[in-house]
Protein backbone atom coordinates (compact mmCIF):
# COMPACT_ATOMS: atom_id res chain seq x y z
CA UNK A 1 0.00 0.00 0.00
CA UNK A 2 1.63 3.18 -0.78
CA UNK A 3 2.26 5.72 1.67
CA UNK A 4 -0.56 7.94 0.61
CA UNK A 5 -3.10 5.13 0.40
CA UNK A 6 -2.39 4.55 4.06
CA UNK A 7 -2.27 7.67 5.17
CA UNK A 8 -5.98 7.98 3.58
CA UNK A 9 -7.53 4.73 5.18
CA UNK A 10 -6.21 5.85 8.79
CA UNK A 11 -7.26 8.72 8.74
CA UNK A 12 -10.87 7.18 7.27
CA UNK A 13 -10.49 4.76 10.23
CA UNK A 14 -10.00 7.53 12.67
CA UNK A 15 -12.67 9.48 12.09
CA UNK A 16 -15.17 6.80 11.42
CA UNK A 17 -14.65 5.02 14.56
CA UNK A 18 -15.71 5.73 18.20
CA UNK A 19 -14.89 9.19 19.11
CA UNK A 20 -14.45 10.00 15.60
CA UNK A 21 -15.48 13.23 14.02
CA UNK A 22 -18.01 11.84 11.13
CA UNK A 23 -20.95 11.07 13.11
CA UNK A 24 -20.67 14.10 15.33
CA UNK A 25 -20.76 15.97 11.62
CA UNK A 26 -23.31 14.19 10.72
CA UNK A 27 -25.79 14.67 13.72
CA UNK A 28 -24.82 18.55 13.98
CA UNK A 29 -25.60 18.47 10.07
CA UNK A 30 -29.04 17.37 11.13
CA UNK A 31 -29.58 19.47 14.10
CA UNK A 32 -29.32 22.39 12.16
CA UNK A 33 -31.67 21.37 9.85
CA UNK A 34 -34.25 20.65 12.38
CA UNK A 35 -33.41 23.94 14.26
CA UNK A 36 -34.24 26.36 11.30
CA UNK A 37 -38.15 25.53 11.46
CA UNK A 38 -38.13 26.51 15.14
CA UNK A 39 -36.78 29.54 13.94
CA UNK A 40 -38.25 30.61 10.59
CA UNK A 41 -41.82 29.33 11.11
CA UNK A 42 -42.95 26.03 9.61
CA UNK A 43 -44.86 27.40 6.42
CA UNK A 44 -43.75 25.30 3.42
CA UNK A 45 -44.02 27.62 1.29
CA UNK A 46 -41.26 29.70 2.69
CA UNK A 47 -39.73 26.10 4.52
CA UNK A 48 -39.63 25.05 0.25
CA UNK A 49 -37.74 28.01 -0.60
CA UNK A 50 -35.10 28.03 1.94
CA UNK A 51 -34.80 24.48 2.10
CA UNK A 52 -31.20 24.58 -0.63
CA UNK A 53 -30.06 27.52 1.04
CA UNK A 54 -30.35 26.40 4.74
CA UNK A 55 -28.66 22.49 3.67
CA UNK A 56 -26.37 24.59 2.62
CA UNK A 57 -25.35 26.91 5.16
CA UNK A 58 -25.87 23.50 7.52
CA UNK A 59 -23.25 21.86 5.64
CA UNK A 60 -20.54 24.32 5.15
CA UNK A 61 -20.88 24.70 9.70
CA UNK A 62 -21.22 20.98 9.94
CA UNK A 63 -17.80 20.85 7.79
CA UNK A 64 -16.42 23.38 9.85
CA UNK A 65 -17.01 20.93 12.79
CA UNK A 66 -14.32 18.39 12.14
CA UNK A 67 -11.45 20.76 10.38
CA UNK A 68 -10.03 22.07 13.11
CA UNK A 69 -8.76 18.81 14.52
CA UNK A 70 -7.66 17.96 10.54
CA UNK A 71 -3.95 18.35 11.07
CA UNK A 72 -3.83 19.34 14.83
CA UNK A 73 -4.42 15.96 16.85
CA UNK A 74 -1.45 14.54 14.33
CA UNK A 75 0.40 17.70 15.14
CA UNK A 76 -0.08 17.64 18.79
CA UNK A 77 1.03 13.82 19.48
CA UNK A 78 4.19 13.98 17.15
CA UNK A 79 2.36 11.91 14.44
CA UNK A 80 2.94 14.91 11.56
CA UNK A 81 6.51 15.23 12.33
CA UNK A 82 7.09 11.26 11.61
CA UNK A 83 4.39 11.90 8.63
CA UNK A 84 7.05 14.77 7.46
CA UNK A 85 9.99 12.00 7.93
CA UNK A 86 8.00 9.70 5.37
CA UNK A 87 8.47 9.49 1.66
CA UNK A 88 5.72 11.52 1.13
CA UNK A 89 5.27 14.87 0.39
CA UNK A 90 3.47 17.82 2.67
CA UNK A 91 1.24 18.40 -0.53
CA UNK A 92 0.98 14.13 -0.24
CA UNK A 93 -0.43 14.42 3.54
CA UNK A 94 -2.73 17.93 2.58
CA UNK A 95 -3.87 16.08 -0.26
CA UNK A 96 -4.84 13.12 1.78
CA UNK A 97 -6.16 14.51 4.51
CA UNK A 98 -8.57 16.55 2.63
CA UNK A 99 -9.42 13.80 1.26
CA UNK A 100 -9.73 11.76 3.92
CA UNK A 101 -12.07 14.72 5.63
CA UNK A 102 -14.35 15.06 2.50
CA UNK A 103 -14.87 11.02 2.70
CA UNK A 104 -15.81 11.36 6.62
CA UNK A 105 -17.89 14.65 6.21
CA UNK A 106 -18.73 15.99 2.75
CA UNK A 107 -19.53 12.92 1.27
CA UNK A 108 -21.77 11.63 3.95
CA UNK A 109 -23.18 14.95 4.36
CA UNK A 110 -24.52 14.71 0.87
CA UNK A 111 -26.11 11.14 0.89
CA UNK A 112 -27.74 12.08 4.14
CA UNK A 113 -29.59 15.55 2.77
CA UNK A 114 -32.20 14.26 0.46
CA UNK A 115 -33.61 13.30 3.69
CA UNK A 116 -33.43 16.54 5.54
CA UNK A 117 -34.61 18.13 2.23
CA UNK A 118 -37.98 15.96 2.58
CA UNK A 119 -37.95 17.66 5.81
CA UNK A 120 -37.60 20.69 4.42
CA UNK A 121 -40.29 20.33 2.58
CA UNK A 122 -38.09 20.54 -1.51
CA UNK A 123 -39.59 20.05 -4.35
CA UNK A 124 -38.86 16.54 -5.92
CA UNK A 125 -37.20 18.30 -8.99
CA UNK A 126 -35.02 20.01 -7.05
CA UNK A 127 -33.28 16.36 -5.31
CA UNK A 128 -31.17 16.07 -8.16
CA UNK A 129 -29.77 19.83 -8.13
CA UNK A 130 -29.28 19.50 -4.24
CA UNK A 131 -27.06 16.46 -4.38
CA UNK A 132 -25.34 17.34 -7.69
CA UNK A 133 -24.27 20.64 -5.94
CA UNK A 134 -23.42 18.79 -2.75
CA UNK A 135 -21.05 16.19 -4.01
CA UNK A 136 -19.29 18.88 -6.68
CA UNK A 137 -18.79 21.68 -3.62
CA UNK A 138 -18.35 19.90 -0.35
CA UNK A 139 -14.61 19.03 -1.45
CA UNK A 140 -14.24 22.63 -2.00
CA UNK A 141 -14.98 23.35 1.73
CA UNK A 142 -12.64 20.52 2.17
CA UNK A 143 -10.25 22.08 0.47
CA UNK A 144 -10.49 25.46 1.67
CA UNK A 145 -11.22 24.20 5.22
CA UNK A 146 -8.18 22.39 4.63
CA UNK A 147 -5.77 25.19 4.23
CA UNK A 148 -7.30 27.54 7.09
CA UNK A 149 -6.79 23.91 9.54
CA UNK A 150 -3.09 24.03 8.46
CA UNK A 151 -2.71 27.49 8.43
CA UNK A 152 -4.16 27.53 12.39
CA UNK A 153 -2.15 24.00 13.22
CA UNK A 154 -0.39 25.40 16.35
CA UNK A 155 -3.07 28.03 17.33
CA UNK A 156 -4.72 26.67 20.72
CA UNK A 157 -7.65 27.60 20.00
CA UNK A 158 -7.47 27.40 16.55
CA UNK A 159 -11.06 25.67 16.27
CA UNK A 160 -12.64 29.53 16.77
CA UNK A 161 -10.60 31.17 14.85
CA UNK A 162 -11.46 28.53 11.81
CA UNK A 163 -14.85 29.71 10.81
CA UNK A 164 -13.81 33.56 10.58
CA UNK A 165 -11.10 32.18 8.12
CA UNK A 166 -12.81 30.02 6.03
CA UNK A 167 -16.09 31.32 5.80
CA UNK A 168 -15.30 34.67 3.78
CA UNK A 169 -13.30 32.44 1.23
CA UNK A 170 -16.42 29.94 0.93
CA UNK A 171 -18.82 32.58 0.08
CA UNK A 172 -18.88 31.00 -3.47
CA UNK A 173 -20.06 27.66 -2.85
CA UNK A 174 -22.49 28.79 -0.65
CA UNK A 175 -23.88 31.47 -3.51
CA UNK A 176 -23.31 29.02 -6.50
CA UNK A 177 -24.73 25.57 -4.38
CA UNK A 178 -28.05 26.93 -3.32
CA UNK A 179 -28.05 28.91 -5.97
CA UNK A 180 -28.20 26.00 -8.52
CA UNK A 181 -30.73 24.02 -6.42
CA UNK A 182 -33.28 27.48 -6.71
CA UNK A 183 -32.84 27.75 -10.32
CA UNK A 184 -33.84 24.20 -10.62
CA UNK A 185 -37.00 25.05 -8.85
CA UNK A 186 -37.75 28.00 -10.83
CA UNK A 187 -36.97 26.06 -14.18
CA UNK A 188 -34.29 28.52 -14.95
CA UNK A 189 -30.57 27.62 -16.38
CA UNK A 190 -28.19 30.02 -14.74
CA UNK A 191 -25.28 28.31 -14.81
CA UNK A 192 -24.31 28.17 -11.10
CA UNK A 193 -23.72 24.46 -10.77
CA UNK A 194 -20.72 24.99 -13.49
CA UNK A 195 -19.79 27.80 -11.25
CA UNK A 196 -19.79 25.70 -8.14
CA UNK A 197 -17.95 22.95 -10.66
CA UNK A 198 -15.34 25.51 -11.48
CA UNK A 199 -14.29 27.39 -8.51
CA UNK A 200 -14.51 23.34 -6.63
CA UNK A 201 -11.85 22.47 -9.31
CA UNK A 202 -9.85 25.24 -9.06
CA UNK A 203 -9.83 25.02 -4.48
CA UNK A 204 -9.41 21.24 -5.01
CA UNK A 205 -6.05 21.07 -7.24
CA UNK A 206 -4.38 24.59 -5.54
CA UNK A 207 -5.47 23.89 -1.69
CA UNK A 208 -2.82 20.89 -0.97
CA UNK A 209 0.10 23.33 -1.99
CA UNK A 210 -1.60 26.15 -0.20
CA UNK A 211 -1.55 23.62 2.58
CA UNK A 212 1.43 22.39 2.67
CA UNK A 213 3.27 25.94 2.59
CA UNK A 214 1.24 26.29 5.89
CA UNK A 215 2.81 22.90 6.89
CA UNK A 216 6.25 23.85 6.41
CA UNK A 217 6.07 27.00 7.95
CA UNK A 218 4.45 25.44 11.24
CA UNK A 219 6.78 22.87 11.54
CA UNK A 220 10.23 24.35 10.75
CA UNK A 221 12.05 26.15 13.42
CA UNK B 1 13.98 49.61 -3.38
CA UNK B 2 15.35 46.89 -1.07
CA UNK B 3 17.76 49.46 0.37
CA UNK B 4 15.46 51.29 2.20
CA UNK B 5 13.60 47.54 3.70
CA UNK B 6 16.74 47.84 5.90
CA UNK B 7 14.68 48.81 9.67
CA UNK B 8 17.67 51.51 10.54
CA UNK B 9 17.07 52.92 7.10
CA UNK B 10 13.84 53.07 7.31
CA UNK B 11 13.49 54.31 10.85
CA UNK B 12 15.80 57.41 9.43
CA UNK B 13 14.05 58.23 6.25
CA UNK B 14 10.31 57.60 7.49
CA UNK B 15 11.02 60.04 10.22
CA UNK B 16 12.29 62.39 8.00
CA UNK B 17 9.43 62.28 5.62
CA UNK B 18 6.73 62.01 8.09
CA UNK B 19 6.22 65.24 9.50
CA UNK B 20 5.65 66.78 5.41
CA UNK B 21 3.55 63.47 5.00
CA UNK B 22 1.01 64.57 8.00
CA UNK B 23 1.34 68.33 6.71
CA UNK B 24 0.29 67.32 3.25
CA UNK B 25 -2.50 65.03 4.26
CA UNK B 26 -3.98 67.91 6.90
CA UNK B 27 -3.53 70.58 4.06
CA UNK B 28 -5.50 68.09 1.40
CA UNK B 29 -7.87 67.39 3.90
CA UNK B 30 -8.66 70.91 4.76
CA UNK B 31 -9.08 71.38 0.69
CA UNK B 32 -11.25 68.48 0.11
CA UNK B 33 -13.48 69.04 3.01
CA UNK B 34 -14.10 72.94 2.32
CA UNK B 35 -14.79 71.73 -1.72
CA UNK B 36 -16.92 69.31 -0.46
CA UNK B 37 -18.96 71.38 1.95
CA UNK B 38 -19.26 74.44 -1.01
CA UNK B 39 -20.22 72.25 -3.55
CA UNK B 40 -23.83 72.95 -4.68
CA UNK B 41 -26.62 70.18 -3.42
CA UNK B 42 -27.05 67.55 -5.99
CA UNK B 43 -30.71 67.85 -8.36
CA UNK B 44 -31.58 64.45 -7.10
CA UNK B 45 -29.51 63.39 -4.06
CA UNK B 46 -29.12 67.24 -2.27
CA UNK B 47 -26.75 67.89 0.50
CA UNK B 48 -26.55 63.72 1.46
CA UNK B 49 -24.08 63.77 -1.70
CA UNK B 50 -21.79 65.25 0.44
CA UNK B 51 -21.65 61.95 2.13
CA UNK B 52 -20.36 60.74 -1.32
CA UNK B 53 -16.34 62.75 -0.20
CA UNK B 54 -16.03 60.12 2.65
CA UNK B 55 -17.87 57.31 1.49
CA UNK B 56 -16.04 56.76 -2.17
CA UNK B 57 -12.53 57.80 -1.18
CA UNK B 58 -12.80 55.70 2.12
CA UNK B 59 -14.18 52.05 0.00
CA UNK B 60 -11.17 53.50 -2.73
CA UNK B 61 -8.41 53.03 -0.08
CA UNK B 62 -9.66 50.01 1.72
CA UNK B 63 -9.42 47.72 -1.53
CA UNK B 64 -6.00 49.58 -1.98
CA UNK B 65 -4.96 48.79 1.59
CA UNK B 66 -5.72 44.74 0.63
CA UNK B 67 -3.57 44.95 -2.35
CA UNK B 68 -0.46 46.83 -0.72
CA UNK B 69 -0.80 44.04 2.11
CA UNK B 70 -0.90 41.31 -0.73
CA UNK B 71 1.75 42.72 -1.98
CA UNK B 72 3.68 43.07 0.71
CA UNK B 73 2.62 39.96 2.05
CA UNK B 74 4.16 38.54 -1.52
CA UNK B 75 7.46 40.22 -0.74
CA UNK B 76 7.74 38.90 2.94
CA UNK B 77 7.11 35.51 1.89
CA UNK B 78 9.52 35.54 -0.81
CA UNK B 79 12.76 37.93 0.34
CA UNK B 80 11.81 36.84 3.79
CA UNK B 81 12.00 40.56 4.79
CA UNK B 82 10.67 41.22 8.21
CA UNK B 83 10.30 44.87 7.06
CA UNK B 84 7.55 43.88 4.42
CA UNK B 85 6.09 41.78 7.17
CA UNK B 86 5.44 44.74 9.41
CA UNK B 87 4.26 46.71 6.83
CA UNK B 88 1.36 43.70 6.31
CA UNK B 89 0.55 43.59 9.70
CA UNK B 90 0.15 47.24 10.46
CA UNK B 91 -1.67 48.08 7.26
CA UNK B 92 -4.71 45.06 8.04
CA UNK B 93 -6.09 47.28 10.55
CA UNK B 94 -5.99 50.53 8.86
CA UNK B 95 -7.66 48.94 5.71
CA UNK B 96 -10.35 46.97 8.40
CA UNK B 97 -10.96 50.88 9.67
CA UNK B 98 -11.22 51.90 5.97
CA UNK B 99 -13.88 49.34 5.04
CA UNK B 100 -16.12 49.88 8.12
CA UNK B 101 -16.22 53.16 7.78
CA UNK B 102 -17.00 52.90 3.84
CA UNK B 103 -19.99 50.84 5.08
CA UNK B 104 -21.17 52.75 7.73
CA UNK B 105 -21.16 55.91 5.42
CA UNK B 106 -22.52 54.05 3.24
CA UNK B 107 -25.44 52.56 5.03
CA UNK B 108 -25.95 56.17 6.34
CA UNK B 109 -26.80 57.40 2.72
CA UNK B 110 -28.91 54.36 1.99
CA UNK B 111 -31.18 55.29 4.61
CA UNK B 112 -32.51 58.54 2.68
CA UNK B 113 -31.68 57.46 -0.54
CA UNK B 114 -32.97 53.65 -0.71
CA UNK B 115 -35.30 53.85 2.63
CA UNK B 116 -33.06 51.23 4.31
CA UNK B 117 -29.51 51.49 6.23
CA UNK B 118 -28.57 47.91 4.59
CA UNK B 119 -29.36 46.05 0.99
CA UNK B 120 -27.72 43.15 0.15
CA UNK B 121 -26.57 44.89 -2.74
CA UNK B 122 -23.58 43.17 -4.72
CA UNK B 123 -20.98 46.02 -3.24
CA UNK B 124 -21.98 46.43 -0.05
CA UNK B 125 -22.20 42.57 0.67
CA UNK B 126 -18.30 41.78 -1.10
CA UNK B 127 -17.52 45.44 1.00
CA UNK B 128 -19.17 43.14 4.40
CA UNK B 129 -16.88 40.31 3.64
CA UNK B 130 -13.56 42.54 2.34
CA UNK B 131 -13.96 43.20 5.86
CA UNK B 132 -14.75 39.74 7.67
CA UNK B 133 -11.27 39.19 5.15
CA UNK B 134 -9.49 41.73 7.41
CA UNK B 135 -10.91 40.60 10.79
CA UNK B 136 -9.86 36.81 9.87
CA UNK B 137 -6.12 38.19 9.10
CA UNK B 138 -5.84 40.05 11.89
CA UNK B 139 -7.07 37.42 14.25
CA UNK B 140 -4.61 34.83 12.95
CA UNK B 141 -1.67 37.45 13.32
CA UNK B 142 -2.70 38.06 16.98
CA UNK B 143 -3.26 34.01 17.77
CA UNK B 144 0.01 32.61 16.07
CA UNK B 145 3.02 33.76 19.02
CA UNK B 146 6.16 33.05 17.53
CA UNK B 147 6.10 35.94 15.04
CA UNK B 148 8.07 34.91 12.10
CA UNK B 149 5.53 31.85 11.92
CA UNK B 150 2.42 34.41 12.87
CA UNK B 151 4.27 36.72 9.43
CA UNK B 152 4.20 33.03 7.17
CA UNK B 153 0.77 32.33 8.33
CA UNK B 154 -0.77 35.68 7.81
CA UNK B 155 1.06 36.57 4.60
CA UNK B 156 -0.70 32.90 3.19
CA UNK B 157 -4.10 33.99 4.05
CA UNK B 158 -3.86 37.32 2.80
CA UNK B 159 -2.38 35.82 -1.00
CA UNK B 160 -5.67 33.14 -0.56
CA UNK B 161 -7.72 35.87 0.31
CA UNK B 162 -6.44 38.39 -2.79
CA UNK B 163 -7.04 35.30 -5.42
CA UNK B 164 -10.48 34.39 -3.94
CA UNK B 165 -11.34 38.42 -4.18
CA UNK B 166 -12.46 38.36 -7.21
CA UNK B 167 -14.43 35.10 -7.28
CA UNK B 168 -16.24 36.89 -4.32
CA UNK B 169 -16.91 40.07 -5.93
CA UNK B 170 -17.81 37.73 -8.59
CA UNK B 171 -20.45 35.66 -7.19
CA UNK B 172 -21.90 38.46 -4.76
CA UNK B 173 -22.90 40.47 -8.35
CA UNK B 174 -23.95 36.99 -9.77
CA UNK B 175 -25.77 36.44 -6.53
CA UNK B 176 -28.03 39.77 -6.79
CA UNK B 177 -28.89 39.87 -9.89
CA UNK B 178 -30.31 36.62 -9.07
CA UNK B 179 -32.46 37.74 -6.21
CA UNK B 180 -33.15 41.43 -7.05
CA UNK B 181 -32.76 43.95 -9.10
CA UNK B 182 -32.18 46.92 -7.05
CA UNK B 183 -28.56 47.67 -7.82
CA UNK B 184 -29.82 49.85 -10.73
CA UNK B 185 -29.69 52.29 -8.61
CA UNK B 186 -25.84 52.34 -7.74
CA UNK B 187 -25.07 51.91 -10.85
CA UNK B 188 -26.58 54.22 -13.06
CA UNK B 189 -27.10 57.50 -12.07
CA UNK B 190 -26.25 60.62 -13.99
CA UNK B 191 -22.83 61.36 -14.90
CA UNK B 192 -20.67 63.49 -12.35
CA UNK B 193 -20.23 66.56 -13.27
CA UNK B 194 -17.07 68.73 -12.15
CA UNK B 195 -18.28 70.60 -9.31
CA UNK B 196 -18.19 67.05 -7.76
CA UNK B 197 -15.41 65.49 -9.56
CA UNK B 198 -13.04 67.65 -8.00
CA UNK B 199 -13.82 67.37 -4.14
CA UNK B 200 -13.84 63.54 -5.38
CA UNK B 201 -10.35 63.47 -6.33
CA UNK B 202 -9.08 65.68 -3.67
CA UNK B 203 -10.36 63.49 -1.02
CA UNK B 204 -9.25 60.10 -2.54
CA UNK B 205 -5.50 61.77 -2.69
CA UNK B 206 -5.82 63.37 1.01
CA UNK B 207 -7.66 59.09 2.57
CA UNK B 208 -4.44 57.65 0.28
CA UNK B 209 -2.02 60.14 2.24
CA UNK B 210 -3.83 59.61 5.17
CA UNK B 211 -3.48 55.75 5.00
CA UNK B 212 0.61 56.00 4.16
CA UNK B 213 1.16 58.73 7.09
CA UNK B 214 -0.76 56.42 9.59
CA UNK B 215 0.65 53.26 7.73
CA UNK B 216 3.98 54.36 8.85
CA UNK B 217 3.37 55.76 11.71
CA UNK B 218 2.29 52.19 13.01
CA UNK B 219 5.03 50.54 11.27
CA UNK B 220 8.03 52.66 13.61
CA UNK B 221 5.86 52.03 16.61
CA UNK B 222 5.90 48.34 15.72
CA UNK B 223 9.60 48.34 15.06
CA UNK B 224 10.38 50.43 18.40
CA UNK B 225 8.19 47.83 20.51
CA UNK B 226 10.34 45.38 19.67
CA UNK B 227 13.86 46.74 19.92
CA UNK B 228 12.30 47.79 23.38
CA UNK B 229 11.57 43.96 23.69
CA UNK B 230 15.05 42.88 22.60
CA UNK B 231 16.45 45.20 25.32
CA UNK B 232 14.25 44.27 27.74
CA UNK B 233 15.17 40.78 27.41
CA UNK B 234 19.15 41.57 27.26
CA UNK B 235 18.37 43.93 30.32
CA UNK B 236 16.64 40.94 32.36
CA UNK B 237 19.47 37.77 30.64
Amino acid sequence: MSAFAALLARDVRLATRAGGSAVLALAFFAAVVTLVPFGIGSETGLLTRVAGGVLWVAAVLANLLALDRLFQADYEDGSLDLLALSPLSFEGIAAAKIMAHWLTTGLPLTILSPILALLLNLPQRGYVALVVSLLIGTPAISAIGGVAAALTLSVRRGGLLLPLLVLPLLTPVVIFGAGAVLAKLDGIDNGAIWFLAAFSVAAVALAPFVAAAALRLNLSE
Amino acid sequence: MFGYANPKRFMELSGRILPWLGAATALLFAIGLYLSFTAPPDYQQGDTVRIMFIHVPAAWVAMMAYGFMALASLIGLINRHPLADVAAKQAAPLGALFTALALITGSLWGRPMWGTYWVWDGRLTSFLLLLFLYLGYIALWNAIENEVRAAKAAAIFALVGVVNLPIIEFSVQWWTTLHQGESILLKGGPLISAVFLWPLFTMAIAYTLLFFTLLIVRMRTEILERRARTLALGASA
